[in-house]
């Protein structure tokens, strides 16, 4: 098992640079870059910019060399100096604006999937089980419905619902007395009073899938030949159900597990810039709007290192739940 | 060697019927899936038809209606020889509450705005090219409105404009999957086809790829389409945009479904057959796996049509004067917009009905896709 | 004595789609105690059916109608297991307790997702008031007691981690655990090697007598019943047809579906060129259950306005065996059981005339096939599957080869290997199907394509090898449509309708589907698609494995008329001893992918020398009650070794009960012993009393 996590972090590495290349290429995708746009806002407020004041500029950015040597000194500054850049609109330093943006993603990614699992897996359940019940019918309407709202449009409703009903604004994860606070118990209890609003908004479709998903697998376990064997044991039809065929539909379950969580950090960005929440989102949003680039690509790649560890996370969690997998990997498989 | 060896073998119409008959068969039993794809169907014919379904030109914008909310048919019309069948809406006589800066709307019983079917209206090309003025039905005067789902905020009616975006949004959705169906068939099946070497670096490409976070990675691409673009190369644009991470789910499909038929028997058997290469690829192999290509692909546009509304929702999508879902949900982004005028949100319930019976339709073909199986 | 379960009148039905089906029509059985009862019957009769209504574990849409399971318990009370819900207390407390149950399948009958002590200890703990501890020592022992080695560790084993038959024993340790008076084996052995079976039948066989257990034994195999049975019950499509002691069925069958399994099968004694007398016809599907008798359809003594209106009563025709069948009953001088309607058709096959003298149609020298193995990020080889090893082989025209051996050996990776759907790692395959060598070895499919219509390749399951989105008639024709040998249409059509006939098919079948056959029919249509070009050699791989006894047989008898008629060259691919037996001219043994014996038929199956050959005629078991009663039969112990990880020397020293230190360090080379007998043995003379020197002297 030790070597099994060692080898899957090796196995990141590769994985995490091209990422941060990719990252990098889609940021200097777009024609022309800031100093083209200080140039022209410049130009807007009726001041002016020479060419030769914009070439300096590039010097001072960096933003003379070719795309390539700008990337290599990205990343050998990160890397070494664990230096991002400068964020060109905020003039700070990226590190200092992002880790609290990330640790907000992170901890409402998680919540999310925390609130998937515990509505989705006992109802998948309760659905298999009783197919055809009523239960099932509702289950499966509900899913239905979850699974065709956008998570914008679902969260544009929820807002509209608590303001024409509730005349209350649900943006922010924050009241606004505690947004800039430092943090304190109050401010966590504040935190989790606003948290539950983009925690299902951003859980909706994936609870509906992951009801999906375990109704079908878990159907198909049931008709299996160890559930008869299990049943002709004598034991109580919950235990046989729980023991067996429930265990054995979580396995794919938790082999799609990362799918998910890709699903629900990406879901995220949206769902935060509708909501205003002070996520990565409406951050990666402005920057992207402004060519910030060096904050929006360290944006685009943190968010994609988060599922990265979340695949390795799942990956270890499956090789612990299943010994064939184990069993793969010590035989030089994997 | 007798006839009776052949007591017991069915012998009912099914055993002459191949495979298409016989998914539909199995699909005809799936209600729900019925259900989806007539809706799905009816939702592809409105988009084919928009300019003549749509009562009103969905540019046109009237001041005077600002917000103004969606009018009830009124059936029964009151004239001297007493109430007649006569379809009509009231117009409005709006006021100005100068404290608020909202305006409020009354029912204006003398304006009666007549309703009928083919009517004229203002000339627009039909498919683009075909000169005509009929639409199906609307205000019998030319210069009347009727806002039946409301309007917005330059007082255009949300109804025609919601029927504008299906063709937009519903084809962006066939179009983006088309690409990444090319894509998806042919990195795919060279994969699964040639195996080794080159299908390691695509295994690894495609769970590179899937494992990355698709949205943020859009806003960014999208963010690099400068505002200036055409439209339709924007369109375009967005297609490719959603594609480059699209084609991996079908590749992944096509894939697997490759390898295990490639060991299935009668493959084998039709390659002892003599039968060449794409003789065994197009005669034996396609046609057992189109139709679950076809429902894989069917599965696929939802999320399309999703992600376009997102993007231009945020509004590096598709943009003005374009008109799609999304496009039109931008109007709704502000709470204060959505507060005063909530039928904004009408594009919205036909992305979710169009999503929705997307997927029964497609949750259908899937079951119906192999009719072999018990 | 009372029996202790007494079965009557009891029916299932199932419910689906097309409303419900009748699958049980009450039946009536009883298991003595401390006996063995063997269902008998061909796929779709209900045995499995039965043995779950039993225990109560049917499937949700399967539900008992009527009918009473009596059971009576140790301390005398009598229980029916028919009443009440299946999960009821009363019947929970006697599932895996006083009755269990083992299956076909151990693979997919245990979790994988839990060691296999897990899944016993469980059963124990449920039952009895055992601690942990105990319960985890009872299981080993219970484990070292089903002949697993090394109990203690096996424990923690996972069921993906054992051979097909230590799984079968750690499934019979489950079983056994609490010490049950009934244990139910739903065809336990059909799915293991000859020599695994045998191995475990004596263990189940030992195990009921020590224990004084009852059980019931389902199985298709007469082989397999005479072995093991005290009493048989023949079942057929819902309904107990005959019934009595195992000597009685089998010696004296009375139901012509009896007597037509018995005639089905194939024998290895010198009656083998006999055709085989098959039943026509197969079991109809539950829906299309006929009015009446329900073998009605496929029965030589069917009498119209009896027996397709009345189903007759199970009547006694001795003190212990019962038949039903209105031969029998009130009305048996209408049914002229007695006097011999049948074919029974004792002429032997006139095999065609082999001339070995003659170059051999195919040629196989020192051919071997390795796959790689794959593995990590980059796909890396990281081993050799060494599936063919330096196989020389020569098939003459006409002659039929069979091809035995354990599964594992190589021996459909020979078959692939020769046609061309492998490629051969080293040596040569010449193949002469007119005058001149043609050599398939290093050929591409396409200079491969115009020596496949001569060359041609039955497949073992005829529900994959037929694509079902194909017509019959386009199925049979793609050969032909892409060949050079016919041009028109027309001819085509003219060949598939003569192809057709050949096979026993009418011309209105060619535009249905392959969903609309049978498994046999579907085997027909396959072999059909092999005929179609005229070919000079055919490869069956396990063409006959699929399917029924009565089914079978009647492809068997279609292979050798076809043989006959068009001087066919067959290499029949089998594990099966008894079908090999009796279609093959010459029979080679194959082990680790490599030939170890090959001779005639006779002689391989009377005067074997290869302690593998010796080990698998041992394990045979022919329908004779009785017949294995002595102790003398080989048992082999172990499995066919890993073909990526072949020891060093002969590959079968590990289990062979003659090895000598040579054995384990150099491999011997086929290599003929007198005419026409070759053998890859260090000690050639262990197996037969003859030393090989004298073998000349006495054919002489």
């Amino acid at each position: 098992m030790g070597m099994f996590v060692v080898k899957r972090v090796l196995l990141m590495i590769p994985t995490l640079l091209a990422i941060s290349l990719v990252a990098f290429l889609v940021i200097t995708l777009p024609p022309g870059d800031y100093i083209d746009r200080l140039v022209l806002e410049a130009s807007l407020d009726g001041d002016y910019i020479t060419a030769a004041e914009a070439e300096g500029l590039r010097k001072i950015y960096g933003l003379d060399k070719s795309v390539l040597a700008q990337y290599f000194d990205w990343v050998w500054k990160m890397v070494v100096h664990g230096d991002l850049g400068r964020s060109f609109s905020y003039e700070l330093p990226v590190e200092e604006l992002i880790w609290d943006r990330l640790g907000m993603t992170t901890l409402l990614s998680i919540c999310s999937m925390v609130f998937i699992w515990t509505v989705a897996i006992p109802v998948g359940i309760f659905s298999a089980v009783r197919k055809y019940s009523l239960g099932d019918y509702v289950a499966t309407f509900l899913g239905f419905i979850g699974l065709a709202v956008p998570n914008f449009l679902l969260a544009l409703v929820l807002m509209y619902v608590s303001f024409r009903y509730f005349g209350q604004n649900v943006g922010g994860l924050f009241s606004p007395d505690y947004v800039n606070a430092p943090w304190s118990f109050a401010r966590v209890g504040d935190l989790m009073a606003h948290i539950w609003i983009p925690m299902i908004v951003l859980g909706t479709a994936g609870t509906a899938s992951v009801i999906r998903t375990i109704r079908a697998n878990l159907l198909d376990e049931l008709h299996r030949p160890y559930v008869v064997t299990a049943r002709a044991k004598g034991m109580p039809e919950h235990w046989v159900l729980t023991k067996y065929p429930v265990r054995h539909a979580l396995n794919p379950f938790v082999s799609s597990l990362n799918e998910l969580f890709v699903q629900i950090v990406s879901g995220s960005t949206i769902v935060s810039i509708v909501l205003g929440l002070q996520t990565t989102g409406p951050l990666l949003f402005d920057a992207l709007r402004q060519e910030d680039m060096y904050l929006a690509a360290a944006l685009i790649m943190f968010l994609s290192f988060l599922t990265v560890i979340g695949t390795l996370f799942s990956d270890i969690l499956l090789a612990w739940l299943d010994p064939r997998i184990r069993r793969q990997f010590n035989n030089g498989g994997l | 060697m007798s006839a009776t060896d052949f007591a017991g073998a069915p012998t009912s119409s099914r055993a002459y019927e191949g495979q298409w008959r016989l998914m539909w068969r199995r699909f005809r039993k799936h209600k729900l899936g019925m259900l989806g794809g007539i809706i799905t169907l009816l939702i592809y014919l409105i988009a084919v038809f928009v300019e003549f379904l749509a009562p009103h030109d969905p540019n046109d914008f009237s001041v005077r209606n600002t917000y103004a909310p969606p009018q009830s048919i009124h059936w029964l019309l009151e004239t001297k020889d007493g109430k007649v069948f006569q379809p009509h809406v009231l117009g409005y006589r709006s006021k100005i509450d100068y404290n608020s800066g909202r305006r409020t709307f009354v029912e204006d019983p003398r304006r009666v705005v007549k309703l009928g079917f083919f009517v004229k209206g203002k000339p627009y090309n039909l498919f683009g090219f075909i000169p005509a003025e009929r639409r199906l039905f609307g205000p019998v005067k030319k210069r009347d409105r009727m806002f039946l789902l409301g309007a917005d905020r330059l007082g255009r009616d949300v109804l025609s404009r919601t029927i504008h975006g299906t063709r937009v949004s519903m084809t962006i959705g066939l179009v983006g999957v088309a690409l990444s169906l090319v894509l998806g068939v042919l990195i795919g099946g060279l994969s699964g086809y040639f195996g080794g070497w080159v299908d390691t670096v695509t295994q690894r490409v495609v769970e590179f790829l899937q494992s990355l976070p698709s949205i943020p990675l859009w806003i960014g691409l999208a963010a690099a389409i400068p505002p200036d673009t055409p439209p339709l190369q924007t369109y375009l644009l967005i297609t490719v945009i959603l594609s480059i991470i699209g084609w991996t789910g079908l590749a992944r499909v096509v894939r697997g479904k490759f390898i295990s038929l490639k060991s299935e028997d009668f493959v084998k058997a039709a390659r002892l057959d003599g039968c060449s290469v794409p003789r065994v690829l197009v005669g034996h192999m396609v046609p057992s796996f189109i139709s679950h290509i076809i429902a894989v692909v069917t599965l696929a546009i939802p999320g399309m049509i999703v992600a376009e509304t997102s993007l231009s929702f945020l509004g590096i999508g598709l943009r003005q004067p374009v008109v799609s879902w999304g496009v039109l949900l931008q109007e709704a982004q502000n709470i204060r917009s959505i507060a005063n005028a909530p039928w904004l949100f009408w594009p919205g319930v036909m992305v979710v009905i169009a999503v929705l019976a997307l997927n029964f339709f497609g949750d259908g073909l899937r079951d119906a896709a192999d009719p072999y199986s018990k | 004595m009372k029996p202790m379960i007494n079965v009557t009148d009891l029916s299932v039905s199932f419910s689906g789609d097309d409303g419900k089906v009748t699958a049980l029509d009450n039946i009536s059985f009883s298991i003595p105690e401390g006996k063995t009862v063997c269902l008998v019957g061909e796929s779709g009769c209900g045995k499995s059916v039965t043995a779950k209504a039993l225990l109560r574990i049917l499937d949700n849409h399967a539900a008992i109608e009527s009918g009473s399971i009596e059971y009576q318990r140790a301390s005398g009370d009598q229980l029916d297991l028919a009443q009440g819900p299946a999960k009821a207390k009363h019947i929970r407390a006697i599932q895996g307790n006083e009755i269990s149950m083992i299956y076909q399948e151990p693979m997919t009958s245990l979790s994988p997702l839990y060691t296999i002590g897990n899944q016993i200890v469980e059963v124990l703990r449920w039952h009895t008031n055992l601690s942990k501890e105990e319960a985890k020592f009872q299981a080993i022992e219970m484990l070292r007691l089903v002949g697993i080695p090394s109990a203690a560790d096996r424990f923690d084993s996972y069921t993906f981690e054992l051979s097909g038959g230590m799984r079968q024993r750690a499934m019979i340790a489950m079983a056994l655990i609490c010490n049950p008076r009934l244990l139910i084996a739903d065809e336990p052995t059909t799915a293991l090697d000859v020599t695994t079976q045998a191995i475990i039948l004596d263990l189940m066989r030992d195990l009921q007598k020590t224990r004084n257990m009852s059980m019931l034994f389902i199985t298709h195999d007469l082989g397999v019943v005479a072995d093991i049975a005290d009493e048989v019950v023949i079942m057929y499509l819902g309904n107990v047809v005959e019934q009595g002691p195992v000597e009685q069925i089998l010696t004296n069958p009375q139901h012509p579906y009896t007597k037509g399994l018995l005639a089905s099968l194939p024998h290895t004694d010198g009656k083998r060129r006999a055709r085989l007398n098959a039943i026509p016809g197969v079991v109809p599907s539950l829906q299309n259950r006929p009015k009446g008798c329900p073998f009605q359809e496929r029965c030589d003594h069917f009498v119209t306005g009896l027996c397709n209106e009345k189903l007759p009563e199970l009547t006694a025709i001795s003190g212990v065996q019962s038949v039903r069948c209105h031969g029998f009953g009130a009305q048996a001088e209408l049914v002229p059981l007695h006097a011999s309607t049948s074919q029974v058709d004792d002429c032997l096959h006139v095999p065609n005339p082999v001339d070995r003298t003659a170059a051999p149609i195919l040629e196989l020298q020192n051919v071997s096939k390795h796959f790689p193995i794959r593995s990590g990020f980059f796909n890396r080889q990281t081993g050799t599957v060494r599936s063919l090893n330096d196989v020389s082989l020569n098939i003459w025209r006409g002659e039929t080869l069979g091809l035995v051996g354990e599964s594992g050996c190589g021996k459909s990776t020979l078959g692939q290997t020769i046609i061309g759907l492998h490629k051969a790692t080293t040596g040569k395959v010449v193949f002469r199907p007119n005058e001149e060598d043609v050599e398939l070895t290093g050929k591409t499919d396409s200079q491969l394509r115009p020596y496949w219509a001569d060359i041609r390749m039955v497949f073992q399951d005829p529900n994959s090898s037929l694509n079902p989105r194909m017509a019959v008639y386009d199925i049979i024709a793609e050969v032909l449509r892409v060949g050079q040998e016919l041009k028109s249409s027309k001819d085509i059509e003219h060949r598939v309708l003569e192809v057709l006939d050949k096979i026993g098919f009418s011309k209105e079948f060619l535009k249905r589907y392959p969903h609309a056959f049978s498994g046999g029919q579907r085997q027909r249509i396959g072999i059909a698609r092999a005929l179609a070009p005229y070919p000079k050699v055919i490869i069956a791989d396990e063409a006959v494995s699929a399917l029924d006894v009565s089914v079978q047989a009647q492809i068997l008898n279609l292979l050798k008329d076809l043989q006959e008629e068009l001087n066919l060259t067959y290499l029949f691919i089998s594990h099966d001893l008894s079908v090999v037996a009796h279609i093959s001219d010459r029979v080679a043994v194959m082990y680790a992918g490599r030939i170890v014996e090959l001779a005639e038929t006779e002689t391989i199956f009377n005067a074997s020398r290869h302690p593998y050959t010796e080990a698998l005629m041992s394990a045979i078991l022919e329908p004779v009650p009785n017949a294995h009663a002595d102790d003398t039969r080989i048992r082999l112990e172990g499995n066919v070794p890993d073909p990526a990880n072949l020891p060093k020397g002969c590959p079968f020293a590990p289990r062979c009960r003659y090895a000598t230190s040579i054995c384990e360090s150099s491999d011997p080379s086929l290599g003929e012993i007198s005419t026409d007998h070759l053998l890859a043995c260090h000690h050639p003379d262990v197996v037969q009393n003859t030393p090989v020197d004298q073998l000349e002297a006495m054919a002489g």
